[in-house]
């Protein structure tokens, strides 16, 4: 069955010549440090010289207003998220984001982190 | 060069926020995952995509050679800030099992899932089922009441896609907040009731 606004249909498209071509070539790699809850913003102290790069001056545009998700960003940019996890790798690199690491999955950890989902869920539609 | 986006305030996260937490909204084709996130989401509903590579007919090996065709697949996801320090994303995506890729990014670090069914094509959500369970997310289900659908009891349901008895089923209309929260807290109390 097909629905006319299926977003999750596989697509080939002509877009995906441009992500080779903001990446170099490089292989749209699975990066482990950054992943799709990865939280970054403009470092506070950034490299005087700006990243020559259009695509990279973007986001950094886009991370100057706060923090934000690595989904997030390939949303607001509307890039492949193995594009976005490639610039922000190299911008937190070369000093221009920092990022907060996404949680360990420990399972301490998630025993508070799922306490505090709870909390919330219930704090805001209790 | 792209043109610059203009973006209020609303779209960020609160600067106190620490930590980021993921739960995956999952279903077959029209199960009602985008409704849902709708629903529940702070922000406008996002979608991303994720390039990958699919191994052609008879590739066995994942690392792909070639004849490997490139495809897309789109996620839609929302926010939800639920504290100071901590915000959720909920990710939907259905379960086509040549998307592994996308599966592997998108369970690692996954609380848990909400698996969306169907009554009245319970048989779809079996392909979607067999991958949360290959990747080990702990699911409960949500079975989202189609306006005029005959109902079923949760007990049959259940039967019919072969839970364990431990895994909560709940009614869900994705298009109302509450329900949905509710079968959001459903699933945090189950994923709590593991850690015990
Ligand atoms: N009656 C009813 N319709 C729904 C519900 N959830 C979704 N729908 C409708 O079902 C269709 C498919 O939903 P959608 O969220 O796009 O499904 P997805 O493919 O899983 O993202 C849309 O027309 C929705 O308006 C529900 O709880 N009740
Ligand atoms: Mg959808």
């Amino acid at each position: 069955m097909t629905t006319s606004d299926e977003p999750e249909l596989a697509q080939e498209t002509a877009e995906l010549v441009r992500p080779y071509v903001i990446t170099n070539g490089r292989d749209l790699l699975d990066d482990s440090d950054f992943s799709l809850i990865t939280l970054v913003t403009m470092h506070r102290e950034p490299p005087r010289t700006k990243p020559l790069d259009p695509e990279k001056l973007r986001l950094l545009e886009l991370c100057a207003g706060g923090f934000l998700s690595v989904a997030e960003i390939a949303g607001h940019m509307q890039l492949p998220v193995g594009v976005v996890k490639i610039l922000v790798s190299d911008l937190t690199a070369e000093g221009h984001l920092s990022t907060r690491a996404p949680i360990p999955s420990a399972q301490l950890v998630d025993r508070q982190i799922l306490e505090e989902v709870l909390n919330g869920l219930q704090a805001r539609f209790g | 060069m792209g043109s610059r986006l203009d973006l209020d305030d609303s779209v960020y996260l609160r600067s106190s926020v620490q930590t980021a937490a993921k739960i995956l909204v999952v279903g077959h084709f029209a199960v009602g995952k985008t409704t849902f996130i709708g629903t529940m989401s702070e922000i406008p509903p996002l979608r991303t995509e994720e390039v990958m590579t699919q191994a052609g007919a008879g590739i066995d090996d994942p690392k792909g050679a070639p004849g490997k065709t490139t495809t897309t697949v789109a996620m839609d996801f929302g926010r939800l800030t639920l504290s100071e320090k901590l915000v959720l994303y909920l990710f939907g995506t259905p379960g086509q099992q040549r998307f592994v890729q996308v599966w592997e990014d998108l369970s690692r670090g996954a609380l848990g899932a909400l698996v969306l069914v169907d009554p009245e094509r319970l048989e779809e959500s079996f392909p979607v089922m067999d991958l949360v369970e290959h990747y080990g997310i702990p699911y409960t289900i949500a079975v989202n009441q189609f306006d005029g659908t005959p109902s079923h009891s949760l007990e049959e349901i259940r039967e019919a896609l072969d839970l364990l008895p431990e895994t909560p089923v709940v009614n869900c209309d994705a298009r109302d907040q509450r329900s949905s929260a509710d079968s959001l807290i459903v699933l945090v109390r189950y994923l709590q009731s593991r850690l015990n």
